[in-house]
């Protein structure tokens, strides 16, 4: 069994649960176990960086300095999360008088950072670690003819890690067909959702979404998957406002893509926390249904 | 004595924890503005070319009364397409922290008001807890936003997925006395 320290975030404690939940279920069937990162903090989000980058690293180290001591890479679902974690490890590791810095303060939690932990999407665990063969073979109510918009989003793939093409992927679209399900092709699908902006410029938030909705159902997509937090908030729970602001009649579910798989494997809709939607999921729960085998 | 920073140099050093951010290669070709789903959108009042030509002319006092920066949904894609190397989305993030820093945020943005309520949150508890976010920017939005905040927080509410109580880290001691050691106070505590 593969063991990764598991960094949830401030989202899945409470308001993204089903992604939790999914991303537990849905690995415990492939073998793979997710053990807690222990006393986690709050990765900065961007909020942090905006006023100070320091500290913003710091929070970041602490967490990345529990993973070492745990030896295991570290696994964030959410894709901000993600990103501020493998920028400060990568940073930490080019700055070594930055890293001693931060690691005179972590010594008052006795803790050092030294890098030795990976830091891993969720999604990459899915794709490379496990495998897309292994993924199929788990598979037993192939979502066939379910048409999945694959949304990235924007921080699992940027900023760019080394010099690999952050304008071309597929692994998502992969993933889908892998448990059976028609990856439409989604013009949109690396576009910003609006982040935080949904907080501190709702109109422009709002019209990100509208836009990406628009196109996901232009493109004849029944429901979007999602790999983060942020985006599914705000594609999901703010798409009551934006039919109300753009007169639109959007009706979209937007999944996490471990629910998906979660269906696929033909998990009970309950321990993948589908039922806590504010833009019902039966459809895609029913189609998958109809698909058993 | 060095000379005094101008202040596109200021502005380049506020990144990456002082490692610069090459604002004079920029051609002006405007990719980054096309590729910015806000400014394209029409949503900044500069577009972020135009911030980096405003920063290379040396506009110091126009680009700290500009919105462009705390627009910014830090999606990195002007990032990856600048055909200078650019990194304009850590740009931003650096704007942000100069008007922090120099105390310059300008009345009306949500932005600045927000991330300092969120730090403030982040020093005392170790994690993020939403009703008390949102009592920090309520207050800056208008009579139907809030009615429209307070429906989506009930709904969400009674889908089980607003927490009702704060989450907090066991160690928090240790984690203030962290932070603390990070600002140079010395282990006065200890």
């Amino acid at each position: 069994m593969k063991k990764y320290a598991y960094f949830p975030g401030c989202s899945l404690e409470k308001m993204a649960r089903s992604y939790h939940d999914s991303a537990i279920q849905t690995l415990r069937r492939l073998d793979v176990e997710l053990e807690e990162l222990e006393d986690w903090n709050c990765c900065g989000a961007t909020a942090y960086f905006h006023v100070d980058e320091l500290l913003a690293y710091t929070l970041c180290a602490r967490n990345l300095a529990m993973a070492d001591k745990q030896k295991l890479d570290l696994v964030a679902p959410c894709s901000g999360c993600y990103k501020n974690m493998h920028a400060t490890r990568a940073h930490l590791q080019h700055d070594p008088a930055l890293a001693d810095h931060i690691n005179y303060a972590l010594e008052a939690d006795n803790l050092k950072f030294d890098g030795s932990s990976a830091v891993r999407h969720l999604i990459e665990i899915f794709v490379q670690d496990v495998g897309l063969a292994a993924v199929k073979a788990k598979v037993t109510q192939p979502l066939k003819g379910l048409r999945v918009a694959p949304y990235y989003g924007c921080q699992i793939l940027r900023p760019r890690k080394a010099d690999e093409d952050v304008e071309q992927a597929h692994f998502f679209e992969d993933l889908l067909t892998a448990i059976g399900a028609t990856a439409v092709d989604f013009p949109m699908k690396l576009r910003c959702c609006g982040g935080a902006l949904i907080i501190t410029n709702r109109k422009a938030a709002l019209s990100l979404v509208r836009n990406l909705l628009k196109n996901a159902a232009d493109v004849g997509a029944q429901v979007i998957a999602t790999a983060c937090p942020l985006c599914q908030v705000n594609l999901e729970c703010y798409q009551k406002l934006v039919n109300q602001e753009f007169g639109t009649n959007f009706n979209l579910p937007v999944m996490y893509f471990t629910q998906l798989i979660g269906l696929a494997f033909g998990l009970p809709p309950k321990q993948l926390g589908i039922g806590t939607e504010l833009v019902s999921t039966e459809p895609v729960v029913c189609h998958a249904r109809s698909n058993a085998s | 004595m060095a000379d005094k920073p101008t202040f596109r140099e200021e502005i380049a050093g506020v990144l990456h924890a002082s490692m610069g951010n090459p604002l004079d290669m920029c051609m002006q070709c405007g990719t980054c503005s096309a590729t910015c789903p806000v400014a394209s959108g029409g949503f900044m009042d500069n577009s972020p070319r135009r911030i980096i030509a405003m920063i290379n002319a040396g506009l110091k006092e126009r680009v700290l009364k500009s919105n462009t920066y705390w627009y910014c949904a830090s999606c990195y894609h002007c990032t990856v397409r600048c055909p200078r190397g650019i990194d304009i989305t850590e740009l931003m993030y650096g704007l942000k922290r100069y008007t922090v820093w120099h105390d310059k945020t300008q009345e009306g943005l949500i932005g600045p008001v927000f991330s300092e309520a969120f730090v403030k949150m982040i020093v005392r508890t170790g994690r993020s807890y939403e009703p008390v976010l949102a009592t920090s920017y309520l207050f800056t939005l208008g009579v139907p936003e809030i009615i429209q905040e307070a429906q989506t927080a009930t709904t969400l509410m009674l889908k089980g997925r607003l927490p009702l109580l704060p989450s907090r880290i066991k160690r928090l001691d240790n984690f203030k006395r962290v932070l603390k050691r990070i600002i140079p106070l010395g282990d006065s505590e200890e």
